[in-house]
């Protein structure tokens, strides 16, 4: 073993196709990898890895794995590939792209990515060295974590997630640190996979050390059988819960008085005729915008915040939490108004536990119960799940339950949700509009990118084009024809697109589809053009998603198979020649510039972590003045304070505050549907072994879980007639698939859960089977286009279906 | 090498599966047979209503105890990969002690 190399790295997506961030130890031997280990010295994973990351070795030398550029030859999904250099793909895409370029313009081509893979920052590159606006994440109102972003920035201007220790490197053993008394798990099977930026182990690391658990969840899952509460919820209901909370921590002034009146707008006036923000400009001509108004109860008269300067005018003011009053406006006429506080509570007023009991199945003594566990545990933090997203009302639900951290004074301290930015604002994942481009894009393409004229969130908050709406307008032309797709290591046919027959449709229609995969998924199978690209041990990278900062690092080489940035970088340049990096690695010295590091110190490093006192790291920023760019203390939403009456929401038109809608399709909005299909049909749950609609080829992850399993309870199987180990078919009014029942007492029994990302490698690949998927696709159940005002949220978890026994096996 | 033995603190297995796969990339074990550890899942179910969701972690006669990577100071790959950290590796007593302080937690001597 003498001649075996080590060689350290972390993950990212291609691979084990998760957010990553573990320490890996690559054993190679004569350039080819011999086995996988965890870096037990790396502080995020310290030693450990996952079954799909110690399954390395199968999946980079897979029979399957596609080597070369793949020409199409027969008809789109007939399954005849001709193979091609890299010269000759990249001159064909050079010359089809450049055609739909010349005769619609670089907006008409779509540039597809999936959920959060080392290609966000890179795609984009490509899009706008193009021309096109339209880089769009393919789900359905994009309901995987951007609409809890969006909740957040609106909220705090920034985003949190759960401390776990992350940013310090001694991690628990910190001083600075503390282990939290509770965290709720809402609505995750976190431990299968590793969901944004977290290491859901984490959670079980701080069990042993004394946190309590709260879980949300439909399902008994296992860490509601470890958790002190159990909410068994009713799908498409958060809302409603985090709402009912509020109703309990707000009256039973369960809040952190002083934070709140501190660090919130709570205080601050609202005109009751309009339900919007008193601004000094509504007191006199010359007044500010910018500037908000509060009752002083010191001089009983009003006070001035000013952002900037992040003070009262009079600065002795001691503004009111509550109240009403009457203010005289600059015409000389007078407007009620009441404080934020007032507002807020008069709306979660409205969410009795009663009330909230009825529409979320949980009992309103548990409701009541759970509220003051979460108030009075110090500190308390909330890790929270994909069923947040997927309701159209995402937004508020977000909104929510932001607020509960906040108004509980949970925010960037030890143990609570923390502020999590990236590390010395190297931006390798961009999350939001600003920074996010390393080509930048004229005001006037950026205007064409699809959806940002419907919905002025998706305008405002971070540059994607709107998923549901440019499917659309594949078929309408309108405002203008799409007629190209790049997809790049996504899969909208087996697992990120809702409704894949029309998916399917659409590419069908497209005059040029290029897909870029590791290896033929039912979408490539319809592409003109398949690239080989890269597992994260073939390829040099940088990662600062949360934290630490770190590079990946080229371990071996699978001939012929590019990294997505190369292949992205190497495009680009096609339709750029004046791109400034000559190799990808120059690209990365640029964007590490904020660190001071250059590629090869990150690598000689491995990682770093923004020491205490820098703004990327925590603790109690918004103290210190090290939020905000003009180092005043606050945040870095428009007022300066956390904002719980929403100023952007205002801007927008929308309900400024919190609040639940019914998901579409339920027992209460659609009875009549729910008298035909009178089962909750719930997706998406993540297996340790499966990534999406990843890995089902790869031999050692396959034989967990061999067949797509649907979970029904013991009582509803019974009274359908149907067996552990069933076939039985799904089906609703948009479509079907076949699944295998799993009889559970863990699930509720007016619920299923069914897998998603469900496709068999070993079968047919060409049409019409494309490897199977459609017999199996629990996709064919839900709709796209059903998204809130927002433009975010879809009702990917809170469908309805019936289930019946399926004698033809599939 | 028969005075030591692996610890596994039952309670926190979330049936990753990692242990399995680390076990089989060790010593290069097809899929579809079992290598040196198999995880069980479970869903107890007890009169009155009540239920556990409990995974086990069952080690078997293919388990060496990674005798080649102890040799070389190296824990076992399944204890070194667990997800949830809850498997240990050590002489028998001093692992039969510390289990003395926990329930819900098994001793194996394969």
């Amino acid at each position: 073993m003498q001649d075996t190399q080590i060689i350290k790295t972390t993950t990212w997506s291609p691979g084990p196709g998760c957010h990553g961030n573990c320490g890996v130890l690559a054993h190679v031997k004569d350039g080819r990898l011999v086995k996988v280990e965890g870096d037990p010295e790396h502080p995020w994973s310290q030693g450990r890895l996952c079954p799909r990351v110690l399954s390395m070795t199968q999946y980079a030398y897979h029979p399957d794995r596609l080597t070369k550029p793949l020409k199409r030859v027969g008809e789109r999904g007939e399954g005849r590939w001709e193979e091609i250099s890299w010269e000759e793909a990249f001159d064909l895409l050079e010359q089809k792209l450049g055609r739909i370029k010349e005769e619609y313009g670089p907006e008409s081509v779509l540039f597809i990515q999936g959920t959060g893979r080392d290609i966000g920052g890179w795609i984009r590159l490509l899009a706008h060295s193009y021309g096109s606006p339209n880089v769009v994440y393919g789900l359905s109102g994009v309901a995987c974590y951007t609409p809890r972003l969006m909740s957040m920035w609106l909220t705090q201007g920034d985003f949190c997630v759960q401390d776990a220790a992350q940013w310090l490197p001694e991690r628990y053993e910190h001083p600075s640190y503390e282990v939290p008394e509770c965290i709720i798990v809402w609505g995750q099977t976190i431990q299968a996979t590793c969901p944004d930026g977290f290491f859901a182990h984490w959670i079980v690391d701080l069990m042993k050390k004394g946190t309590q658990i709260m879980v949300i969840d439909p399902r008994y899952s296992w860490f509601a059988a470890r958790s002190k509460h159990w909410l068994q919820i009713r799908p498409g209901t958060d809302g409603a819960l985090a709402m009912g909370f509020l109703n309990v921590i707000l009256n039973e002034e369960l809040y952190d008085t002083e934070f709140v009146e501190k660090w919130t707008n709570a205080p601050f006036l609202v005109r009751s005729d309009r339900n919007e923000l008193l601004r000094e400009s509504d007191l006199k001509s010359e007044g500010d915008s910018a500037k908000l108004v509060a009752w002083d109860s010191y001089t009983q008269d009003l006070c001035i915040w000013d952002p900037d300067r992040a003070q009262y005018a009079p600065s002795t003011a001691k503004p009111e939490l509550e109240g009403r009053f009457e203010v005289t406006l600059k015409e000389g006429s007078s407007v009620q108004c009441h404080t934020v506080w007032s507002a807020l509570k008069q709306r979660a007023g409205e969410y009795t536990p009663d009330r909230v009991s009825e529409t979320t199945w949980i009992p309103p003594e548990k409701i009541k119960e759970c509220a003051r566990f979460y108030a009075k545990s110090k500190p308390a933090g909330i890790h929270w799940g994909l069923p947040i997203d997927t309701v159209p009302g995402t937004t508020y639900v977000g909104q929510a339950i932001s607020h509960l951290w906040c108004v509980t004074g949970n925010l960037d301290v030890p143990g609570s949700n923390v502020i999590a930015r990236y590390p010395f604002d190297v931006i390798t994942y961009p999350y939001y509009s600003k920074g996010s481009g390393l080509v930048s894009l004229s005001a006037e393409q950026q205007q064409k990118r699809i959806g940002t004229w419907k919905y002025k969130a998706m305008r405002d908050f971070r540059d994607w084009g709107h998923p549901d709406t440019a499917l659309e307008q594949i078929f309408t032309e309108d405002p203008y024809p799409i007629k190209g797709a790049w997809i790049q290591t996504s899969n909208p046919i087996a697992g990120l697109g809702m409704d894949p027959k029309k998916w399917h449709e659409a590419l069908k229609k497209l005059d040029f589809v290029a897909v870029t995969d590791l290896f033929l998924t039912p979408t490539a199978m319809i592409a003109d053009l398949v690239l080989p690209a890269a597992t994260f041990l073939e390829k040099d990278s940088l990662k600062g998603w949360w934290v630490p900062l770190q590079s990946i690092n080229k371990a071996i080489s699978v001939p012929e198979c590019k990294s997505d940035i190369e292949i992205n970088l190497e495009l680009a340049k096609r339709f750029r020649p004046d791109l400034p990096w000559s190799n990808v690695q120059e690209m990365f010295d640029d964007l590490l510039k904020p660190s001071g590091l250059t590629y090869q110190e990150l690598r000689d490093k491995e990682w770093v972590m923004p020491p205490a006192g820098h703004p990327t790291a925590p603790y109690r920023r918004y103290e210190q003045g090290l939020l905000r760019q003009n180092q005043k203390p606050g945040f870095t939403t428009p007022s300066g304070k956390i904002e719980l009456h929403s100023s952007w929401l205002e801007y927008w038109g929308l309900d400024p505050m919190p609040h639940h809608e019914e998901p579409p399709y339920s027992p209460v909005s659609t009875p009549e549907l729910y008298d035909q299909y009178p089962l909750i049909l719930t997706t998406g749950r993540r297996r340790s072994v499966y990534f999406h609609a990843e890995h089902r080829m790869i031999p050692w992850l396959r034989e967990q879980e061999p067949d797509p399993l649907v979970e029904i309870h013991p009582d509803t199987a019974e009274s359908l007639g149907i067996k552990e180990g069933d076939w039985v078919v799904i089906e609703n009014w948009l479509g079907r698939c076949k699944q295998k029942a799993r009889l559970t007492p863990v699930i509720h029994s007016d619920v299923v859960m069914a897998a998603h990302g469900w496709w068999f490698p070993e079968k047919a690949g060409e049409e019409p089977s494309l490897f199977g998927v459609w017999d199996v696709n629990i996709n064919q159940l839900i709709p796209m286009g059903c998204n809130g005002q927002t433009g975010h949220g879809s009702p990917l978890k809170n469908m309805l279906c019936k289930i019946y026994k399926e004698t033809d096996h599939v | 090498m028969s005075e030591y033995g692996i610890l596994v603190d039952y309670e926190y297995c979330t049936a990753c599966h990692a242990c399995e796969v680390a076990c089989k990339q060790e010593y290069k074990r097809p899929a579809g047979k079992h290598a040196g550890v198999k995880v069980i899942e479970e869903v107890h179910q007890f009169p009155g209503g009540g239920m556990d969701v409990v995974n086990y972690p069952l080690f078997t006669k293919g388990c060496n105890m990674c005798r080649p990577r102890t040799k070389k100071g190296l824990m076992p790959s399944c204890v070194q990969h667990c997800m949830a950290a809850c498997l240990e590796f050590g002489r028998l007593e001093e692992l039969a002690k510390k289990m003395g302080q926990k329930k819900r937690i098994s001793l194996w001597r394969p």
